[in-house]
């Protein structure tokens, strides 16, 4: 790699999103999209907004970039009201991801990437730089850049929408859907490498999906919205897993939700050292594995406990009234 | 008209060439320079520049009849009527204000690429993906950079598409315009019309037909040039 005249684009704090008491009325309809949705995205986290069709979630992120105009209340953006920035530049400063991607079909990746950096008047060598440095971030060839949209798989051009979404290191980014027109493989490929991507640059992400399991994976903490556009729950995953809030929040999660409290935490966690001694005997798995994939192990091979191992190195042994009281709420 | 008696003996350098011969090479050979390049350089002349002009106010027609529905209705309409005249009617209609001149050609000309120019521009301008249209505004481009960064060079295809048939139509139309001013590849045409000489009605006619072609193989290569992003293979 050669050095790039420039420095790179200087990281930006991220910001804390603030939604207070907001209101959205859509003109004709008895019911609002939004109603009263009051909730904090710290800076720095990742809230995922859940619910079902018509619950509003999409509204909910779209009122952020002010792509729909709320009614009253107010949404702020580290400390500013939404409303007090002009509508252009506060959108360049939010990252916006859809589900279609939507790039720009008559443009090369490259300029795909460069659309803001051009408005906003950056040189072309700086511009270069950063298209070469996201490319990498989103694990895509630089030989991409000269390419067109359509010369792309779905999954290549979600990279690109998201690198077109990096582009000018916005604090915010809004994600509607991101990935929900991959396949299961890809999907879950580039929502590994986006978990990865997210603890190099730091933002403050608002992800709606439809997909809880999605949700648990991608979110620090999860905003459940039912119908009428109203919260239903926001917490951790392990929170609304442990103790959903009512009935409808235990049934959105799932009746599964046990065994998907297994998936937030890894046998690392819960092996004690002075736990159970090793005798060297029956099947192991790795320390970094879920214990969802720890239990599976376990039964697969009948027995009542499992070596847990970091490398060569034997960290202990985990039985199986660990991993139920893992989830049952119960200290381990 | 003080021209008359040369068109009724027409311009013939090769005695051997017989009225009875439908295409005589000779008379083509030794009329090349002195009638038929200078009609041809003419006719080129006059379609490129009623093309232009059909383009640019199509184009401007367009861009601003996207967000306005009144003027697109509106201008559509007008494009459409003036498309329905017929089109001899059409130039002499002119001849008592602009006089018989290129002028007069070209208003006419010009009219009838509208319609075409047009259509096809706003059509292309509004059938862009709306998924790219939803990322630019989220993205936080401006109504007017949508317009012209985005919808425009996507309506290229459509807009190139139009020129094609308004570049055809109007190398045909044009030799009818001779009919009102004596210019391009009609007024050959029209010269040996009233003689009982063939030759030259046909080797105009033919080099018409010609025209036309390359004017479409260069039109498609216009079209080819300015939407490199539809012919990158996957």
């Amino acid at each position: 790699m050669t050095a790039t005249p420039e420095p790179r684009t200087p990281d930006r704090p991220p910001a804390d999103i603030v939604f207070d008491h907001v209101v959205k009325r859509y003109p004709g309809q008895e019911t609002p999209a939004i109603d009263d949705l009051s909730l904090t995205v710290r800076a720095g986290e990742t809230c995922c907004l859940v619910g079902p069709s018509g619950g509003g979630k999409t509204t909910a992120m779209k009122l952020v970039n002010r792509l729909i105009d709320f009614d009253s209340g107010d949404i702020t953006i580290g400390g500013r009201s939404i409303r007090s920035v002009d509508v252009t530049s506060l959108r360049r400063d939010i990252g916006y991801v859809i589900q279609q991607v939507g790039l720009f079909p008559h443009m090369t990746i490259a300029a795909n990437i460069a659309v803001i950096p051009n408005l906003l008047g950056w040189s072309g060598d700086r511009i270069r730089a950063r298209t070469d440095e996201l490319l990498d971030l989103v694990r895509l060839d630089r030989a991409f850049a000269k390419r067109y949209p359509a010369q792309l798989s779905g999954g290549q051009q979600q990279r690109v929408g998201l690198a077109r979404a990096l582009a000018v290191d916005p604090p915010v980014m809004l994600m509607d859907e991101p990935f929900g027109a991959l396949d299961p493989i890809t999907r879950t490929e580039i929502q590994d490498e986006f978990l990865n991507l997210e603890s190099e640059i730091d933002k403050t992400v608002i992800f709606v999906t439809h997909d809880i399991d999605e949700a648990i994976k991608m979110g620090d903490r999860i905003a459940v919205l039912r119908q009428g556009g109203v919260l239903a729950q926001y917490g951790t995953a392990d929170g609304l897993l442990a103790h959903p809030a009512d009935d409808y929040v235990a049934d959105f999660v799932g009746a599964d939700r046990g065994l998907k409290r297994l998936s937030l935490r890894t046998m690392r966690e819960i092996v004690a050292p002075d736990g159970l001694p090793d005798d060297g005997s029956g099947p192991s798995v790795d320390a970094d594995a879920s214990l969802r994939i720890g239990l599976s192990t376990l039964f697969a091979a009948g027995t009542d406990s499992v070596r847990v191992t970091d490398g060569d190195r034997v960290l202990g042994r985990v039985s199986l009234a660990q991993l139920q009281g893992a989830v049952s709420g119960s200290t381990v | 008209m003080t021209g008359l008696p040369a068109q009724v003996i027409p311009v013939f350098s090769g005695t051997e060439c017989s009225p009875d011969d439908p295409l005589c090479w000779s008379w083509v050979t030794g009329n090349w320079s002195s009638v038929l390049a200078p009609a041809l350089v003419q006719h080129v002349y006059i379609t490129l520049i009623a093309v232009v002009a059909g383009l640019v106010i199509s184009l401007a027609a367009a861009l601003f009849a996207f967000s306005r529905d009144w003027f697109a209705t509106g201008f559509g309409g007008l494009s459409t009527l003036l498309y329905t005249f017929p089109s001899l009617a059409f130039f002499i209609a002119f001849v008592p204000i602009t006089g018989i001149s290129l002028t007069t050609i070209e208003i006419g000309l010009t009219s009838y690429t509208l319609l075409l120019l047009f259509r096809n521009a706003l059509t292309g301008l509004r059938t862009v993906p709306r998924n790219a249209i939803e990322a630019a505004e989220g993205m936080g481009l401006t109504p007017a950079q949508i317009l012209f960064r985005i919808r425009f060079p996507l309506a290229l295809p459509s807009i190139m598409a139009g020129v094609r048939v308004a570049t055809v139509t109007v190398i045909s139309l044009a030799t009818v315009a001779a009919a009102v001013a004596p210019l391009g590849l009609g007024k050959p045409i029209f010269d040996a019309i009233h003689t009982l000489f063939d030759t030259e009605l046909v080797a105009t006619g033919i080099l018409t037909i010609l025209l036309a072609l390359v004017a479409d193989a260069v039109v498609l290569g216009i079209r080819w040039a300015v939407t490199p992003w539809l012919r990158a293979a996957r």
